[in-house]
């Protein structure tokens, strides 16, 4: 076994995601910890174009082959599980994200390591790591300890700075080429959002309407009080699910990120995929009857009130 | 189209979360269960295929706590099989061992395909799907909306960030994460879950040897700050409205 990190590079259409500086800001403390060697993980074809804003790592794995041309579920796991069995490192960190949820559980299994996900905090002590899960949707902490000396974390966006992770230059490249015959998974195309009749991360004023609406017939009072303060109804997943809305509008890990002036939501618990796309908003101002909901920990201001009873004054307010 | 639909019930997060007294886990006394809410999600998409293909859906669930209400609430809503793996195990079982579990049976059945819930909110080492998919050796795909099945071959959704997917061929047998139904899930009423309980039969089959090592425990379980972020406006719905109207003016937001 060696004391090296290792980060999963994640990227989509020749870009590099944020999250990807995130754990190599974060893995860069972890390896001197360790006083072990940073090394990125890149899979793809073409992919090693990328290694040149890789220049936090000491080192770039690069797994160039048709079969990972496009991030594949099956060949991105196999060509990952086989990295990381031929080099052992002591710490292998993956993204907790759509890509990273396919990969992390199946290099636990493949190279018999433990795993923990959800990770937000990571801290070394005397060559042990400790990690700590945001879990129950945001309303509990875990942390856990490791048994063996190697581990699989994953890792929840925007939990790390980016800034510590950037760094010029392009680290050694080391070659790998994996065997990945016949996938039983075949990446077929990208499919692009559609446009919506509004674009929300153009807006100034958002308003946000989640579960705690309970139907509907209940949203047409959210879109006056949208349109009082001048702004756009945006939305959680749920009502995205449920077809209220259109998809255009739904705001976090798998709808769009928003900064908007102000971000008034109501009826949002705060889950963390939810927090995702709207933390950096300028004022955050939620309305939700649980005083225990995680999203008065992001939030600027809050209120318990019932917003079937604050919609409607505001609306009053506004319009008088 | 034979489908398994494994479901789990998590603590509804609508409620208050407590500490019991070793400070590592979760006070499940009084807990609050509900079934997972993207399994609801996994259940429908499931019932759409048999109706469009035919063929069982089977609703699998581990025996933990109080789960035959939910099991039966599945049948209601359309499954066909019900199965109750039973074993040495609570609801704060690791999701490497419920997966190892639910592998050991269903390498006994007949299956096309195997739609779980994307994510739980308490699954700390991992994701069941995946999990599962290599226990079983099958192929996987997850974070999944819209699965459709075509000579024998299933072509799914994946979803990226802002509204960016990827589609899929895999070919079957194989495992999905389901994050979204292609219809909003089904309600079953109580009246129709009742007489679930009366004419459907509960399967319990045996986990078997599902001792696989975790390789990490839970050193402590606590709540975040709540509240550390935001100033708390009280009063009744209208001075919370005015107070919000101080706000915006002041910041310059809206005049
Ligand atoms: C891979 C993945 C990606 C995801 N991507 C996203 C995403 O992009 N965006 C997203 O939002 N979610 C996403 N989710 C879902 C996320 O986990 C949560 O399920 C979701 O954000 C919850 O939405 P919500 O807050 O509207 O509903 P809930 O969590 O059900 O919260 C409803 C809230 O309303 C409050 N409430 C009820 N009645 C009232 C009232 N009268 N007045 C005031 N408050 C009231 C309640 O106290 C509660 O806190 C994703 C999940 C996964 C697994
Ligand atoms: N104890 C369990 N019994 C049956 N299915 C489960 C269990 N735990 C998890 N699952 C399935 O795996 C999905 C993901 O859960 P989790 O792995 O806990 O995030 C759930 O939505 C269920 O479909």
């Amino acid at each position: 076994m060696s004391n090296d990190i290792f980060v999963v590079a994640e990227h989509i259409k020749g870009a590099l995601e944020e999250v990807t500086f995130e754990m190599l800001g974060k893995g860069k403390d972890l390896a001197g910890n360790f006083d072990g060697n940073l090394v990125a993980v890149l899979l793809g074809s073409g992919a090693r174009e990328l290694a040149g804003e890789l220049g936090a790592a000491d080192k770039v794995i690069c797994v160039e082959h048709a079969e990972v041309a496009d991030f594949n579920p099956e060949t991105h796991g196999q060509a990952l599980a086989e990295v990381v069995k031929s080099n052992s490192p002591k710490v292998v960190l993956v993204a907790n994200t759509s890509m990273g949820m396919d990969l992390a559980a199946g290099v636990s299994i493949e190279a018999g390591l433990p795993l923990v996900a959800y990770v937000t905090e990571m801290s070394a002590d005397n060559g042990r790591l400790t990690v700590t899960s945001q879990l129950y949707g945001g309303k509990m902490n875990v942390e856990s300890q490791f048994e063996g000396e190697q581990c699989v974390v994953s890792v929840m966006t925007g939990s790390f700075s980016a800034d510590a992770g950037r760094a010029e230059g392009t680290p050694a490249i080391e070659d790998v080429t994996p065997s990945l015959g016949d996938p039983r998974v075949r990446f077929k195309r990208l499919i692009e959002p559609e446009a919506g009749d509004v674009d929300i991360t153009q807006q100034e004023i958002l308003v946000s309407v989640g579960r705690g609406i309970q139907n509907e017939d209940n949203i047409p009072m959210v879109q006056e009080l949208a349109e009082a303060l001048g702004g756009a109804l945006s939305s959680s997943r749920p009502i995205v699910d449920n077809k209220w809305l259109p998809k255009t509008r739904q705001v976090g890990k798998s709808g769009v990120k928003v900064k908007p002036k102000l971000y008034l939501m109501v009826g949002i618990s705060g889950a963390p995929e939810h927090i995702e796309g709207m933390k950096d908003a300028e004022c955050i101002i939620a309305i939700n009857t649980d005083e225990n909901a995680p999203i008065f920990d992001h939030a600027h201001y809050g209120s318990t009130a019932d917003l079937f009873d604050v919609v409607p004054a505001l609306v009053e307010k506004l319009k008088g | 189209m034979n489908i398994i639909v494994p479901i789990k019930q998590v603590p509804d997060l609508v409620e208050e979360l407590e500490l019991d007294d070793s400070g590592k886990a979760l006070n499940r006394e009084w807990l609050k269960y509900k079934i997972n809410e993207f399994d609801d999600h996994a259940l429908e998409e499931a019932l759409q295929l048999k109706d469009a293909l035919g063929g069982t859906v089977t609703a699998m669930a581990l025996g933990t706590d109080d789960i035959d209400k939910s099991l039966f609430t599945c049948a209601a809503k359309g499954a066909d099989k019900l199965i109750k793996v039973t074993g040495d195990f609570d609801a704060a079982v690791a999701s490497h061992v419920a997966a190892k579990a639910m592998a050991n049976v269903i390498q006994g059945l007949e299956y096309d395909l195997i739609l779980t819930g994307v994510q739980a909110a308490d699954d700390r080492d991992g994701q069941i799907g995946v999990l599962l998919a290599h226990y079983l050796g099958v192929p996987h795909v997850s974070v999944v909306t819209g699965v459709n099945i075509d000579a024998g071959k299933a072509l799914v959704n994946k979803e990226y960030s802002g509204g960016l997917m990827g589609e899929f061929e895999v070919d079957l047998p194989a495992v999905f994460g389901v994050q979204a139904a292609r219809e909003t899930p089904r309600y079953a009423p109580v009246s129709r879950v009742r007489q679930a309980m009366r004419n459907t039969e509960l399967e319990e089959i045996a986990a078997g040897d599902c001792a696989v090592a975790v390789g990490s425990s839970v050193s402590r379980m606590f709540k975040p700050e709540t509240g550390a972020g935001a100033e708390m406006l009280s009063g009744s719905g209208e001075e919370v409205a005015a107070r919000i109207m101080n706000i915006i003016r002041e910041k310059g937001i809206k005049v």
